[in-house]
């Protein structure tokens, strides 16, 4: 059994040297899970036969966090789930949130301490641990601090850990760069059947050389 | 490639390599003008592009720091971002859609045709249509403009079907691919659309009309053109007569550097170029420079802008091909009966799943956003954008609070919505919702504005040197040798996509430019 670990993903505009958001193919043996330096890992495996396998060489993926707890990381992820439910994507996509957020902490003293306090304030709110709570009452619990700097650096977070990623891509029906596959002239942009073919004065057809 | 020493002062330079200051460039090189342009940003080319929404928008953006105050919604959403334009060679001509249309002859003369309307400096252009159209001409011919010159129409893409079929139930007439500076055939030694879906993102396959390989390089080719990539213009100097000398910058390694000039030409796009001269404000020019009018930075135009995304039962992929694949003109007129002033043009949009989180709802969240998120791949989209009314508190002003990584104050962009644009925006929401409804649609939804990429008016042309900065030609009233060449000198904003406009515009100031250089004027 082998390992996948889900790189950094793109953290903000202007970064340059951001990865494409794959699943790097990485060989890397689950013994090693004790070697892992960081404070927690999320672990967890794909469904077997669902449309990502295919981007992965093996089913299982782990997430380092260099900051947070593992517990800590699973509440980021419930709380990505609540902002942006998903039941097609994996948690292998919130795990990249939990992994960003953690990347967020670790850079900064004064980030850690509003992150590692909202996740607290998120247990006390569920009386206990926030992941464990009931969907209902994790609703209730993240609408109750939207405005609050920790709801927003979550919230603004997700978007492009959730939805810039190949995994989300694959699930949401968005093949991201088509140069090298020659982009669509032959490959189906006017492929839709649902509706007439305009008129050609209005579409003219297309110049194939 | 040419280079010319720092010491020329007979050198014209141009401060930017867009639409304007790309184009004219290249006329005025083609006229045996020596030319310097100075630009910001960095050299990409199609080889470099990106087809991936958010590093390219890092790779081509313009990302120095800015700042927004006024009751527009992208002041809230995108409060340090207001406009979506490039620091790169070719600016925002890498980034466009390609839509080239001319504007239509009552938008030159809005004042006459609109009449007076409350809080809206309107004001005639001091130039028509009639004397711009042998310029647009060269324009369109220039940029390879589809349904003119006998270049075919693009083919449609399933996002066009879509507003196609919609459009045609409701009744609308005018309906087509567009008018679009991309090769719908191989043009000019530059390919055919393969339909890549990346536009927004520097084209790769070169099919998309953009300076940085048309005009630039047929610039280079005469010997002519001194072009300096990563040259931030700090400064335009002057002397004690009251004529621009030339600039101060900030070249690639940092280091200051000063270019003598016999004309300068201020090309940054409508919220550099203002910022520009104000920062050349001197004992002489204690307002900034070329502003005895008190225009310059004022009437900031950035168009009614919105888009209406509907969701269908069965898929669209609406990301394949070209972003901007059609449009409906019926709405562009003015009629009043609507309710406003003016029209507008309602064009197809797709983003990637990137981008549409992005852009969708800024600030949403919920099972709501997840539904559109979930049906992205059965959505349509389309972008409206229509005549906006210029005012006069809608400016760009330097804060002195915020500073750029030279230590000059950042440009802030004020912006509030007339109640014409709120009343426009509602009509043509409406409109496109109906146009999808018309087609199937289960559901749409209206995405307000993005950060402005039509920037425009803020040193705006007249005929008076009372109430404008510019004559017909981009000429400064205050001072001869100084030019406005992009977007900035639109007197009012029109229905339409402003490049094409831009670059007649600048066809025709280089005439201007050639004729006063030879007549020994300036």
């Amino acid at each position: 059994m082998r390992v996948i670990a889900i790189e950094t993903m793109f953290e903000g505009a202007g970064c340059e040297d951001a990865s494409a958001g794959e699943v790097p193919k990485l060989d890397l043996p689950l013994a090693r899970r004790e070697f892992l330096k960081g404070s927690g890992v999320l672990m967890g495996t794909l469904a077997t036969g669902s449309v990502l396998a295919a981007l992965a060489p093996s089913t299982a993926w782990a997430v380092e966090l260099k900051t947070l707890s593992k517990a800590e990381g699973e509440a980021v992820m419930k709380m990505g789930r609540v902002l942006f439910p998903h039941k097609k994507l994996p948690d292998a996509v919130y795990a990249l949130l939990a992994k960003d957020i953690d990347a967020k902490a670790a850079g900064d003293a004064g980030a850690a301490k509003m992150i590692k306090d909202g996740i607290a304030a998120l247990n006390s709110a569920a009386g206990g641990i926030f992941a464990k709570a009931s969907e209902k009452k994790r609703k209730e619990i993240v609408k109750g601090m939207e405005g609050q700097p920790f709801f927003a650096t979550v919230r603004g977070q997700c978007i492009t850990s959730l939805y810039d990623n190949d995994m989300a891509f694959k699930v949401l029906g968005y093949p991201g760069s088509a140069w090298e596959k020659g982009g669509y002239i032959t490959r189906g942009f006017q492929d839709l059947k649902w509706l007439p073919a305009p008129p050609l004065e209005a579409s003219p057809k297309p110049y194939l050389g | 490639m040419a280079k010319f020493d720092f010491g020329d002062d007979s050198v014209v330079v141009i401060i930017g390599s867009g639409a304007g200051g790309g184009t004219l460039a290249n006329e005025l090189c083609q006229k045996g003008i020596k030319v310097v342009v100075l630009e910001a940003g960095a050299v990409q080319s199609p080889q470099t592009f990106i087809n991936d929404e958010w590093k390219s928008f890092g790779q081509l953006a313009w990302l120095d720091p800015r700042t927004t105050s006024g009751t527009w919604r992208v002041a809230k959403d995108f409060s340090g971002l207001p406009a979506w334009i490039c620091k790169t060679v070719g600016g925002t001509t890498t980034h466009w859609a390609g839509a080239s249309l001319r504007l239509q002859e009552h938008e030159f003369r809005v004042k006459t045709h609109y009449g007076e309307i409350k809080g809206a400096n309107l004001m005639d252009w001091p130039v028509t249509l009639k004397e711009l159209e042998p310029y647009y001409a060269r324009a369109e011919d220039k940029m390879g403009v589809t349904r003119t010159n006998g270049i075919p129409g693009l083919p449609g893409n399933n996002n066009f079907k879509v507003m196609y079929s919609g459009a045609k139930k409701l009744g609308y007439q005018d309906v087509h691919t567009g008018n679009m500076a991309i090769n719908s055939q191989p043009r000019d030694g530059r390919g055919r659309c393969m339909q890549l879906g990346f536009c927004f993102q520097g084209c790769k396959s070169g099919a998309k009309w953009s300076t940085l390989y048309t005009e630039l390089p047929k610039a280079e080719s005469t010997g002519n053109l001194d072009l300096r990539p990563e040259s931030h213009v700090s400064k335009i100097e002057h002397d004690d007569k009251g004529k621009v000398t030339g600039v101060v910058y900030f070249d690639k390694a940092g280091k200051e550097q000063r270019q003598k000039a016999r004309i300068v030409c201020v090309a940054g796009n409508s919220i550099e170029t203002p910022r520009l001269l104000l920062l050349s404000a001197s004992a002489m020019f204690k307002d900034g420079l070329a502003n005895s009018s008190g225009q310059v930075g004022r009437n900031y135009m950035r168009h009614m802008t919105g888009s209406v995304y509907a969701a269908f039962k069965q898929p669209v992929n609406m990301y394949r091909g070209t972003t901007m694949a059609g449009i409906i003109r019926d709405e562009a007129g003015h009629n009043p009966k609507r309710g406003f002033a003016g029209g507008y043009e309602m064009e197809t949009l797709a983003l990637g799943v990137p981008f549409m989180a992005a852009f969708l709802d800024p600030g949403a969240w919920g099972e709501d956003f997840a539904w559109w998120m979930d049906h992205y791949a059965n959505t349509a989209g389309m972008w409206l954008v229509g005549e906006d009314m210029p005012r006069e508190g809608n400016r760009i002003t330097l804060n002195g609070n915020v500073k750029d990584k030279w230590g000059l104050p950042a440009p802030n962009v004020h912006f509030d919505d007339h109640d014409n644009d709120i009343a426009m925006r509602n009509h043509a929401f409406a409109q496109g919702e109906k146009v999808y409804k018309a087609a199937g649609a289960i559901r749409t939804f209206r995405t307000p504005p993005y950060p402005s990429t039509h920037n425009l008016g803020t040193c705006r042309m007249g005929a008076s040197a009372k109430d404008s900065v510019c004559n017909a030609y981009g000429q400064t009233h205050d001072i001869a040798n100084l030019f406005i060449s992009d977007g900035s000198q639109f007197t009012t904003g029109g229905a339409e996509n402003p490049t094409l406009t831009i670059v007649t515009l600048a066809i025709r100031q280089a005439e201007y430019i050639a004729k006063q250089m030879t007549a020994r004027s300036i």
